[in-house]
């Protein structure tokens, strides 16, 4: 007999409960590779997850990790009350772009000026997915939703908000990047930016952030296929990748 | 040999495995899940192809793809035969 070896599974700080999320849905793959995280850096015992309200709020049934669900866009608030509270444990906040770019815009803001020791996870779907694709502050120009079905206009409603460049622009952010989860290459790249989010908070360097463009293939009306190449063909060229801010140990204060 | 293991109750039916697999294994089945997903598969005529790369699972928005690999050397040693 040969000797046949897993090299893909199921991470161990995940549940085995089944994700409600639509197919295709990228909030799914956000949630492996966060959870692969928690494994391979050994966080898992003392991470205390902060989950806000959209598609993701049900997060705590998919991860054996502590977690405290927050009022609407007020996570980063949570956070901060938790990590004070507890500065031993690793703290992180998982948000849709509705949740932190609208209601909690104020909150993230200062959360990241003050250089609050607390990673955040940013899921930029383009749209309110949870309570049927209304327009976000994130919704591209031209794209139809539910409260934009002429579809985004510069005049009536502003551009879209590229929030990592914004916060890179704040003192207490160590790390702010954006990424994506359409392909292979990307998955890989998005799995590191979280990473080095996390050890910034680990290294008590400040505030770490990682927005991650997501497919949202219900309300944007495609198949999963479509939603996925959208990512690249419409999303990316207005929320270019890559790392904004990467504060080394030395310049921190 | 490599082989993936498709968690039936967990895919989606989405195919965006079957769209990141370099060797083109991974296909549509006739298989409806309980929460009414047509549920993808090695085909049969492929699924010898699988090179254990693991990108359908990267993609896989639900943790319903296992990766299993048999390392080549290991496989000849222990069975006397190759392939
Ligand atoms: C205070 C408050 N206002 C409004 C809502 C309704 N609501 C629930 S989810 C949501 C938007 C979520 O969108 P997003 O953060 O983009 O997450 P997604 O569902 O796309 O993952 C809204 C407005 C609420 N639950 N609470
Ligand atoms: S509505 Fe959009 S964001 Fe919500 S689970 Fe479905 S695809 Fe994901
Ligand atoms: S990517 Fe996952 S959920 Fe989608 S079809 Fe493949 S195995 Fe099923
Ligand atoms: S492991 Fe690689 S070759 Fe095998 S089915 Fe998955 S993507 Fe295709």
């Amino acid at each position: 007999m040969y000797q046949e070896e897993l090299v893909f599974g199921h991470p161990a700080s995940m549940t085995d409960h089944y994700m409600h999320y639509c197919p295709g849905c990228h909030h799914g793959v956000a949630h492996r590779i966060l959870a692969e995280l928690l494994d391979e850096m050994g966080l898992a015992d003392q991470a205390i997850a902060v989950s806000s309200i959209g598609c993701s709020v049900f997060l705590y049934d998919y991860y054996k990790v502590d977690c405290v669900e927050a009022p609407h866009g007020r996570a980063p608030a949570a956070a901060t009350g938790v990590k004070r509270a507890r500065p031993d444990n690793f703290v992180f906040t998982y948000q849709g772009d509705g949740d932190l770019a609208s209601i909690g815009m104020a909150e993230i803001m200062h959360c990241a000026n003050r250089g609050e020791r607390v990673s955040t996870v940013f899921v930029n779907n383009t749209v309110y997915g949870m309570t049927g694709g209304q327009m976000a502050p994130t919704t591209m120009l031209g794209q139809k939703t539910t409260t934009c079905p002429g579809g985004r206009c510069q005049e009536r409603e502003g551009s879209p908000i590229r929030m990592t460049e914004l916060l890179s622009q704040l003192g207490g952010v160590a790390y702010a990047a954006r990424v994506a989860v359409n392909n292979v290459k990307n998955v890989k790249k998005a799995k590191e930016a979280m990473r080095k989010a996390f050890q910034a908070q680990l290294e008590d360097r400040g505030f770490g952030f990682v927005e991650i463009l997501a497919a949202c293939p219900t309300n944007w009306k495609m198949t999963p296929i479509e939603a996925n190449e959208r990512i690249a063909s419409e999303l990316i060229p207005y929320f270019p990748l890559g790392v904004f801010k990467d504060v080394s140990q030395e310049e921190a204060c | 040999m490599s082989r993936i293991e498709v968690l039936e109750e967990r895919c989606k039916g989405c195919l965006l495995c079957a769209q990141a697999c370099p060797k083109g294994v991974i296909a549509q089945s006739e298989r409806i899940n309980q929460h009414g997903y047509k549920v993808v598969e090695a085909a049969a005529e492929k699924k010898e192809e699988c090179i254990g790369c693991a990108f359908c699972a990267l993609v896989c928005p639900d943790v319903a793809i296992h990766v299993y690999r048999t390392p080549k050397n290991v496989k000849e040693e222990e069975t006397g035969h190759a392939g």
